[in-house]
């Protein structure tokens, strides 16, 4: 092994993949449109709110709410968040168990926006051949123009991209006026064009590399596959047979004749791998890289269609099912993988569904624990947090109860009127007379803060401690 | 390369030569080479470094450092007049904060909240949720700077050393007007030594006396001759503590008939002969140049001086 066959890089192969019609072609495009729609059309949609921004969907950073739909989600509401993450990785787990890299051949972004860049080029610049006839030609004009063409369709798909990400976070229709206006905030510009350009490098460039060596989801779902995971795979008994695969030649062209000299049903024609986005031969195994769009399997039925032989030659099988065992899709791990998916969302869902329209925290104020009076009475103070997660204003009452002889006095804040999503901070002082040696005032005061006007909802009630000097006074 | 030849394949074929060193036997590492553009990222990564050398501050050379092209530049604003004037610094993050501080949505929002503080009354700060909100927020950190060296972080102060401002007993008065009068031109107690005046049996009288004022000790023959120099020419006490013993705020004169007390630490003391002693020793040393507040007129503006009356106010000290 000398250095010189090791050349510290490697340069990246182009892959010309060829377009093809089938079934999971169609189920592809229908996600990747819904998906486009969903994700393009949502921040123009509008949703009446009264006291508030009337954008279906905002990310209302500066003001710290999210508004989704008539879900408005406050920032201390974030572990919602932390919820839908772990949902989102349990389903992961779950998905990729039973169906491998589904998620990759049909859901991810990178995927959904290379294929959308795929059919960019080739509107303009034609066919796999075309393609690779225009890469290997001379600079000429035609070659300036489809190349230019198709980089300048990108470009725009990757502004617009960007933009749409920021309008999820601004008022849409002023953020488009605005940067039009160049009068948007510097971070609107620069993240419209930090996407623009990682748009542009991911799907127009980059493409399958990032699969291969950039996603970490790549490296270690492997770690969840199992024997009976579902994978796209070429069926290699039937394929070789006992002489293997062969081009349609002579004395070659029906299954009878090639069975006979045991060659498989394989006929050579490499439709399956030109049309693969990663550039891989399904035919070799099973391979890091696939991302199980089943393309290739589109490929291979339509062949098998037009020599109008079975399909399933590259199917999604599992290998289970390849060795000819049965294939088992509920397993202790998925079933376990299940139960925890739906305690996870039904735990979210009534966590959302149940939530306070307001909050309220109490807390003593410990310097000084307490303060004796001049007549001897004991005081102390507690710092009261309300905050109203409604759009729409209430009123909030504040009491105290279990305490002995306790008064509480707040500057006539006990009663307040709190502003849609106002959150405010106010002092309490509770106060007992005072009290002899052996007496017992208790050392809990129970706070009750209830809305008494705008919203019915149950009442809060804190407990928290009352300090008195050490044996009375 | 045939049309049929997956490129990834190619890729691998080449990829399967190892180091050619072996561990343990037979443990080899493949030799991948690697991707073009992770490659070149690398280099850009290495001349970017060098690049931010020279822009922000970086290496220490003697007892100086590189100190770079990059400069930040924000506002100040005076405390006493207002204006606001800018100034440029060399990068680092804590100038980078306060451009950004000022630069925040908070920040407007805040000169609105202090406009709104300077031009309400005192009364309209107390009854307005938010400003108090505002004061007790903004209030926090002026007493942190400023007065907590003394009087505590919560204004408990020490007992004999600095008074206590959560409770309701005050020298000087605690309405907020009079706090205010504190906080601007300071304030010196003052009492005289009664140890050179008064021989220590009386002492012990006048300490017997207070001690019943506050309901301490029932009266005795010992506290009635203790209430004759308290109210008579010889002690003369009644000066500045008043004939009823209520104390006198406009000269800063303790009331000695409730339960707090600010110098001698009678609560603390256990037992009644304790506490006479704590009176007497402080009655005899008197208070001359130890319990004195600094005037703050000229280190805070007026604005943080009415900030903090309203904020001492409502450590719970109301009157
Ligand atoms: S091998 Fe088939 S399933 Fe895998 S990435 Fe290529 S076309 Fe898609
Ligand atoms: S498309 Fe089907 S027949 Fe053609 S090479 Fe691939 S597996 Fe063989």
């Amino acid at each position: 092994m000398s250095e010189e066959s090791n050349p510290l890089y490697q340069k990246r192969i182009q892959i010309y993949p060829r377009s093809v019609k089938g079934r999971f072609r169609n189920l592809k495009t229908g996600i990747l449109a819904l998906a486009y729609v969903v994700y393009y059309l949502l921040p123009w949609l509008r949703w009446e709110r009264p006291n508030a921004p009337n954008q279906a969907i905002l990310y209302d950073l500066p003001g710290r709410h999210f508004y989704i739909f008539d879900l408005v989600i406050q920032v201390q509401d974030i572990f919602w968040l932390a919820g839908v993450l772990i949902i989102f990785a349990i389903l992961l787990f779950f998905v990729t168990g039973i169906a491998g890299r589904v998620w990759c051949g049909y859901f991810c972004f990178q995927t959904l926006w290379t294929d959308l860049f795929m059919m960019v080029e080739q509107w303009v610049q034609g066919e796999r051949p075309a393609r690779m006839r225009l890469d290997k030609g001379p600079w000429n004009r035609e070659k300036l123009l489809k190349r230019g063409g198709t980089y300048a369709l990108w470009l725009l798909i990757s502004l617009w991209t960007g933009l749409t990400f920021v309008m999820y976070w601004v008022d849409a229709p002023t953020l488009v006026t605005e940067m039009l206006l160049g009068s948007a905030p510097y971070a609107a510009y620069f993240t419209t064009f930090f996407l623009a350009t990682t748009t542009f490098v991911m799907a127009g460039l980059a493409r399958e590399q990032v699969c291969t060596y950039m996603c970490p989801y790549a490296r270690f779902q492997s770690a969840m596959f199992d024997h009976d995971t579902l994978i796209v795979s070429y069926d290699e008994r039937r394929g070789e047979g006992t002489q293997g695969r062969s081009k349609l030649g002579k004395g070659l062209k029906t299954r009878e004749e090639r069975q006979a000299r045991g060659v498989g049903d394989c006929i050579d024609c490499g439709y399956c791998v030109q049309v693969c986005p990663v550039g891989i031969d399904i035919r070799k195994g099973l391979q890091y890289q696939c991302i199980s769009c089943a393309l290739c399997v589109d490929a291979c039925d339509t062949i098998m269609d037009n020599l109008k032989w079975p399909r399933g030659l590259v199917l999604y099988t599992s290998e289970n099912a390849l060795n000819g065992k049965k294939t088992r899709l509920l397993k202790p791990k998925t079933i376990g993988y299940g139960v925890i998916l739906t305690a996870a969302t039904t735990v979210l869902i009534w966590s959302v569904l149940t939530r306070a329209p307001y909050s309220g925290t109490v807390e003593q104020i410990r310097q000084p624990l307490y303060t004796q009076l001049s007549d001897g009475s004991i005081r102390n103070s507690y710092e009261i947090k309300l905050n109203n997660k409604l759009t729409a204003p209430m009123t909030v009452g504040i009491r105290i109860e279990g305490l002995t002889g306790a008064t509480l006095n707040m500057d006539g804040m006990e009663r307040l009127e709190l502003e849609p999503q106002e959150r405010i901070k106010l002092l309490a002082r509770v106060q007992i007379p005072p009290v002899g040696r052996n007496d017992s005032p208790g050392d809990q005061v129970t706070f009750i803060i209830e809305p008494l006007a705008g919203v019915r909802a149950e009442p809060i009630r804190r407990q928290v401690p009352f300090y008195t000097p050490e044996g009375g006074r | 390369m045939s049309d049929n030849t997956p490129p990834n394949v190619q890729q691998q074929s080449s990829a399967v030569q190892t180091t050619g060193h072996a561990w343990d036997g037979d443990l080899q590492e493949y030799n991948n080479p690697l991707p073009r553009w992770w490659l070149w990222s690398f280099y850009a990564t290495a001349v970017f470094s060098v690049l931010y050398w020279f822009i922000y501050p970086s290496w220490p050379v003697g007892d100086t450092w590189i100190k770079g092209f990059g400069t930040v530049s924000y506002a100040v604003t005076d405390k006493v007049t207002g204006k606001e004037e800018e100034r440029e610094y060399r990068w680092n993050t804590r100038a980078l904060l306060l451009e950004d501080l000022g630069a925040a949505t908070n920040d407007p929002r805040r000169k609105d909240m202090l406009a709104n503080v300077r031009a309400a009354s005192y009364d309209q700060i107390v009854k307005d949720p938010k400003m108090m909100e505002f004061v007790r927020s903004v209030g926090k950190g002026l007493f942190g700077d400023n007065c907590a060296a003394c009087h505590g972080r919560g204004g408990q102060g020490v007992v004999g050393m600095y008074p206590n401002l959560t409770d309701d007993d005050w020298l000087w008065g605690g309405g907020m007007d009079q706090v205010h009068q504190t906080l601007v031109q300071g304030r010196k107690g003052f009492m005289p030594a009664f140890g050179a005046v008064l021989k220590p049996d009386q002492l012990d009288d006048v300490a017997e006396y207070v001690l019943t004022l506050s309901g301490e000790t029932q009266p005795s023959e010992a506290s009635e001759r203790g209430q004759a120099i308290f109210q008579g020419q010889v002690g003369g006490c009644y000066y500045c503590h008043g004939a009823d013993a209520k104390g006198l705020q406009s000269q800063g004169a303790a009331n000695l008939t409730d339960r707090i007390w600010a110098i001698a630490d009678v609560p603390a003391q256990k037992s009644v002969q304790d506490k006479k002693a704590a009176i007497k020793n402080f009655v005899a040393k008197g208070v001359n140049n130890t319990r004195i507040m600094p005037a703050w007129k000229d280190r805070l503006s007026p604005t943080d001086i009415k900030l903090l009356a309203v904020y001492v106010h409502q450590l719970g000290g109301a009157q």
